[in-house]
């Protein structure tokens, strides 16, 4: 599955409209320890956070994650677009609390690997 | 000549003759603007130098979490490492508060961040244990009052 399709089915409002949104998607991980996301989440997975700060585009950059979605409607730092955008990793906001969000995800077949 | 120059430019001339590359990064304590940027810049070396996937990931993962060690409860320090044909070495030193009982901040979970930190998912007691599960062997030395030098080693396979 693609970004671009993750999106359109979550009506998700992408932060990062400079990047492209064809990028694969191999699975989800959510976590807001950033630590657990280095050890633990997969190349590839999109990544489920309330962290917004310009140190989860790091992170996602390591680990060659394929976008983050920031859950709950919270709003990225400036900082954290602009370093989004640097490194080409998408951010995009839903409206919806994690569980919700998440729900949906899986019921679009993403699982975590 | 600085000390970076120095061992920038060593770095240089040893590559030409045995394709070992060698560098060293600075570190500035509450700088989280740029935290992140010497693992990053590692991991371009790596990348390079067409490293297999497995080991960049497991480089990127302990690099980072030390580097954002350094980040967080030093004044500052410094990333150096070395990658030859059979091993990635990395060394970060820092002059911070040092660690008292090194078996306990080792233990998962535990941390001494402050709340700040947490707040934004770090200090979760995960970073040493990280470093530990990534790599082939990891020493902590460590003064309280002066600082930390911690070292870590990832074999090469034969032919990377």
């Amino acid at each position: 599955m693609v970004l671009q399709e993750i999106v359109n089915s979550l009506s998700l409002d992408v932060k990062t409209p400079e990047l492209d949104l064809t990028k694969e998607v191999t699975g989800g991980y959510i976590s807001d320890l950033l630590s657990d996301v280095m050890g633990n989440a997969s190349q590839g997975n999109i990544w489920i956070t309330l962290q917004i700060h310009l140190n989860i585009v790091a992170v996602a950059s390591l680990k060659g994650l394929a976008g983050i979605i920031l859950v709950n409607n919270r709003k990225p730092d400036e900082d954290t677009l602009r370093r989004a955008i640097a490194e080409n990793i998408p951010v995009m906001t839903s409206t919806l609390p994690t569980f919700e969000l998440v729900g949906r995800l899986y019921a679009l077949g993403l699982r975590c690997r | 000549m600085s000390y970076e120059f120095c061992l920038l430019h060593w770095g240089r001339d040893r590559y030409i003759m045995s394709n070992i590359d060698e560098g060293v990064f600075f570190l500035t304590g509450k700088d989280f603007t740029n935290a992140g940027a010497a693992s990053s810049n590692l991991k371009g070396v790596l990348e390079k130098r067409s490293v297999q996937q497995d080991i960049i990931r497991r480089t990127a993962i302990a690099a980072f979490e030390a580097e954002m060690n350094v980040i967080i409860y030093a004044v500052a320090g410094m990333m150096k490492y070395r990658i030859t044909e059979t091993e990635i070495s990395v060394t970060i030193q820092d002059m911070g508060q040092g660690i008292p009982n090194i078996e306990l901040a080792m233990t998962e979970g535990y941390s001494t961040a402050p709340d700040y930190i947490r707040e934004m998912g770090f200090g979760s007691g995960m970073g040493l244990p990280n470093i530990k599960k990534s790599t082939d062997s990891f020493v902590i030395n460590s003064m309280v009052g002066e600082g930390t030098t911690l070292e870590f080693i990832i074999h090469l396979p034969k032919g990377d």
